[in-house]
């Protein structure tokens, strides 16, 4: 058993943090959120240039291969810093989907440049009617000659805007919840009856509601066999997952280290408010979930490309539970113990508390991962 | 012991409904029954309204042109106005300074203020927070010097909410800094035109501009302006803060967002059902309900007293615990499409801050009616 990191990811972990304690700062970070756009190019490409974006990308295909714990200490940083670039989404899901299930030369077409920057490419994969089951496909791919027409919607996919594809699941067969019977198509953005409906979320990013309206794909769009996509579209959420729940410590991390200090430099009754007791307890209860998270997210991080699914969806599902909770807690204890400067725009605290809040519910909501864990442990 | 209400009650419960169902705007209705952001011109509207039925002063004895209602008979006013839609009523000419001013203002004062409240008028703000002084209120330093027939004011209160609207803001500053700091303390009201006032808006964490920073800078207050006695603006505070609980417990509005969760939860779907048949997000909302039966029958315990001391902080912690509990759930409730409820749920985490956090609040409970 070893909690610790080598000397080379340890490297990379500070390499990272210079660059947003450089390049992404509080003040650069509202301009980016403020854009037309929501994210920024050009750290975008710093994020290349540094090799974040190729940490999923084998070698072969010109990244660095490595896995889920490099992604962790990556997603550890960008939730300190409330990176709004489609990190996650391209670089850790749809990367990791490509590489699943693509075949070779979709692999050397796009695995290149999703790592070097040039590309971006998102899932979109839940439904209004998903509810956080992954499974729970509606869309349709009808087989047309030598060519699929898509049509249906997808909830919510975010970074969909920034995305010059879309890696689209829809059914060529079965019913909306069968496990089978779903494909995977790589569709671009500029595809004729593709709509997004772009909007702003609640924590600064950006995310579209997607309509397939008739898109025609020719049948080499489809990636992996027919109807056989809904495991590597697991696997990719799961890694996903893990990496989500690595931004959430990230961020829980920074949060509370913000309240701590406010508790020490606040005064009111002649004295720093962290000399309240009931604050003090409310801190110490703020670092034990925040422990209890971190746990979750290692555990998380080495399990997540686990080849039983079965145990596999158990610790991940585990894992969001403790994690979203201690969001929850975390987020609300720290604005609640800010007072009124908790509330305010101007501080990060209240920019972090909203991703936190995103991000409990994102994936599936505590509830719903509470509920399939008594599910599958029964 | 009896739990019901009685049969004239009952009468004014159908009086109130009706008279919401009639007079309240559908726009408004739509706004408040979905979340939405009000302008300054519904709640004068719904306030005007009021007024033209003879209930502008809601809260208000006869004497001062109230409808001179009982606790009870406020409270099933608020409940049902909460239930049809209404908007809330703006607390702070109304709630918080009127009693003041009837307690311990001037005959001019009363007469020049009091009617214009109760019109919707004049727009009031209220001026207490300070940066530096929040929780530890009687710590404020904004400034109030004696120069004969006014008061020069310097200093600035943060977090007033709507003060971009206001006419006039009450207002506590410092006339005496060698005594004990509640012992220096007045009471004045000050015209938000005066020169040397300045407002900047702070935005909050869900986008919305509803609290201000108030700079004062120089600003002439004229003498009669003070309420009461120079030095014992602090006793006045007090006062008054017992009538900024009487509504705290919030059980209307409870009431009215909880019937919008179960809407929510039976048109959402979760594995083919509606989520209200979820059995765990089911006993949530049950949960929930049951506190808020609770809360309702302590308030009107309280209420039956026709005092109100220390068991404000019942109501003002329950209460918004329940509210914010109900903002979580609809934002879990709508699943992807949470966007317009997490901005809600987001705006309700003042309800445990502002008023006296439920932590002061705590202290009260255990140093007031526990004697710890
Ligand atoms: C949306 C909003 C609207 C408001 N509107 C108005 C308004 O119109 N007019 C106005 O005058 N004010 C207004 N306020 C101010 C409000 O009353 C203060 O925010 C509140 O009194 C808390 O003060 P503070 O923000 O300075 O927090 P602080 O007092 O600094 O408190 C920070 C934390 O310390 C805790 N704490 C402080 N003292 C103690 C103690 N003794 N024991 C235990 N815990 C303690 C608090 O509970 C809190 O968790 C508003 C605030 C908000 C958020």
């Amino acid at each position: 058993m070893d909690f610790g990191l080598s000397e080379e990811q340890q490297q990379f972990v500070d390499t990272l943090g210079r660059f947003v304690a450089r390049d992404y700062g509080f003040a650069r970070r509202r301009t980016i959120v403020d854009s037309q756009e929501g994210w920024s190019k050009e750290v975008w490409q710093s994020l290349a240039d540094l090799g974040v974006l190729a940490i999923n990308v084998p070698e072969k295909y010109g990244g660095l291969g490595f896995g889920p714990v490099e992604t962790m200490l990556a997603m550890n940083v960008f939730g300190a810093a409330l990176l709004v670039e489609p990190y996650l989404s391209s670089a850790v899901i749809a990367t990791s989907l490509l590489c699943d299930i693509a075949g070779e030369s979709v692999k050397a077409e796009l695995l290149p440049r999703l790592a070097g920057g040039e590309r971006i490419a998102v899932l979109a994969h839940f439904e209004p009617a998903s509810r956080f089951v992954i499974a729970h496909v509606e869309c349709s791919a009808r087989k047309d000659g030598e060519r699929y027409v898509l049509e249906g919607q997808k909830a919510a996919v975010l970074d969909a805007p920034a995305a010059g594809h879309l890696l689209v699941s829809a059914r060529t067969s079965g019913l909306p919840d069968d496990d089978t019977g779903v494909s995977l198509f790589l569709v671009s953005r500029d595809s004729p009856g593709l709509v997004l409906r772009e909007f702003p979320t609640l924590d600064g990013g950006r995310a579209a509601e997607v309509l397939l309206n008739k898109v025609s794909v020719p049948a080499s769009a489809r990636l992996g066999g027919e109807g056989e996509a809904m495991p590597a579209i697991e696997r990719a959420l799961d890694i996903g997952l893990s990496a989500l729940c690595a931004e959430a410590v990230g961020a829980m991390k920074a949060l509370q280290n913000a309240t701590i200090e406010y508790l020490k430099t606040r005064s009111q009754f002649d004295q720093p408010i962290g000399r309240f007791q009931v604050l003090q307890h409310r801190a110490a209860d703020m670092l034990i979930h925040f422990e209890q998270a971190q746990s979750m997210s290692y555990l998380a991080a080495m399990r997540c490309t686990a080849e039983n699914t079965l145990e596999r969806r158990r610790m991940l599902s585990a894992a969001k539970v403790v994690v979203g909770q201690a969001c929850r807690f975390i987020a609300q204890s720290a604005v609640q113990l800010h007072g009124g400067m908790g509330m305010t725009d101007e501080l990060m605290v209240s920019h972090w508390f909203k991703r936190l809040t995103m991000i409990e519910s994102t994936f599936g909501d505590s509830d719903s991962h509470l509920q399939r864990f008594a599910e599958l442990a029964s | 012991m009896d739990l019901d209400f009685t049969e004239e009650e009952n009468a004014f419960r159908d009086e109130v409904r009706d008279f919401a169902r009639e007079k309240l705007p559908a726009d408004i209705h739509h706004k408040v029954m979905n979340g939405l952001h009000l302008t300054r011109d519904d709640y004068v509207s719904w306030q005007r309204a009021l007024f033209a039925r003879g209930w502008g002063g809601v809260s208000w004895p006869k004497e001062f042109g109230g409808p001179g209602w009982s606790a009870t008979e406020l409270y099933i006013f608020e409940e049902e106005c909460a239930a049809a839609g209404a908007p809330r009523l703006i607390p702070f000419g109304l709630r918080m300074l009127a009693p003041v001013l009837m307690a311990f203002g001037s005959r001019a004062q009363q007469e020049r203020f009091l009617p214009k409240i109760m019109s919707a008028e004049e727009w009031w703000c209220q001026g207490y927070s300070e940066p530096g002084a929040g929780s530890d209120l009687a710590s404020l330093r904004t400034r109030a010097e004696n120069c004969g027939d006014h008061y020069r004011v310097t200093g600035q209160k943060t977090w007033t909410t709507l003060g971009q609207y206001a006419d006039w803001m009450f207002c506590l500053v410092r006339t005496d800094s060698e005594v004990k700091p509640q012992r220096g303390i007045s009471f004045l009201l000050i015209d938000m035109k005066s020169p040397g006032i300045t407002v900047r808006p702070i935005i909050t964490l869900d986008g919305g501009h509803e609290v201000n920073e108030v700079w004062l800078e120089d600003v002439r207050v004229p003498m009669e302006n003070r309420v009461g006695e120079e030095n014992q603006g602090w006793s006045y505070a007090k006062f008054l803060l017992g009538h900024e609980r009487t509504n705290i417990a919030g059980i209307g509005i409870a009431k009215r967002e909880l019937a919008h969760l179960k809407r929510v939860a039976k048109a959402e779907m979760k594995n083919a059902r509606p989520l209200l048949e979820d059995p765990l997000f089911a006993a949530k909302v049950a949960q929930v309900e049951v506190d808020l039966m609770a809360l309702e029958i302590t308030n009107l315990r309280v209420l039956s007293t026709e005092k109100m001391g220390p068991e404000a902080s019942i109501l003002k912690i329950k209460g918004s615990e329940i509210q914010q509990d109900i903002s979580e759930l609809l934002m879990q409730a709508a699943g992807p499409y949470a966007q317009p409820f997490a901005a809600n749920y987001c705006n309700q985490r003042k309800l445990s801050i502002y008023g006296g956090s439920n932590e002061i609040q705590r202290n009260i409970i255990s140093q007031m009616m526990l004697g710890l």
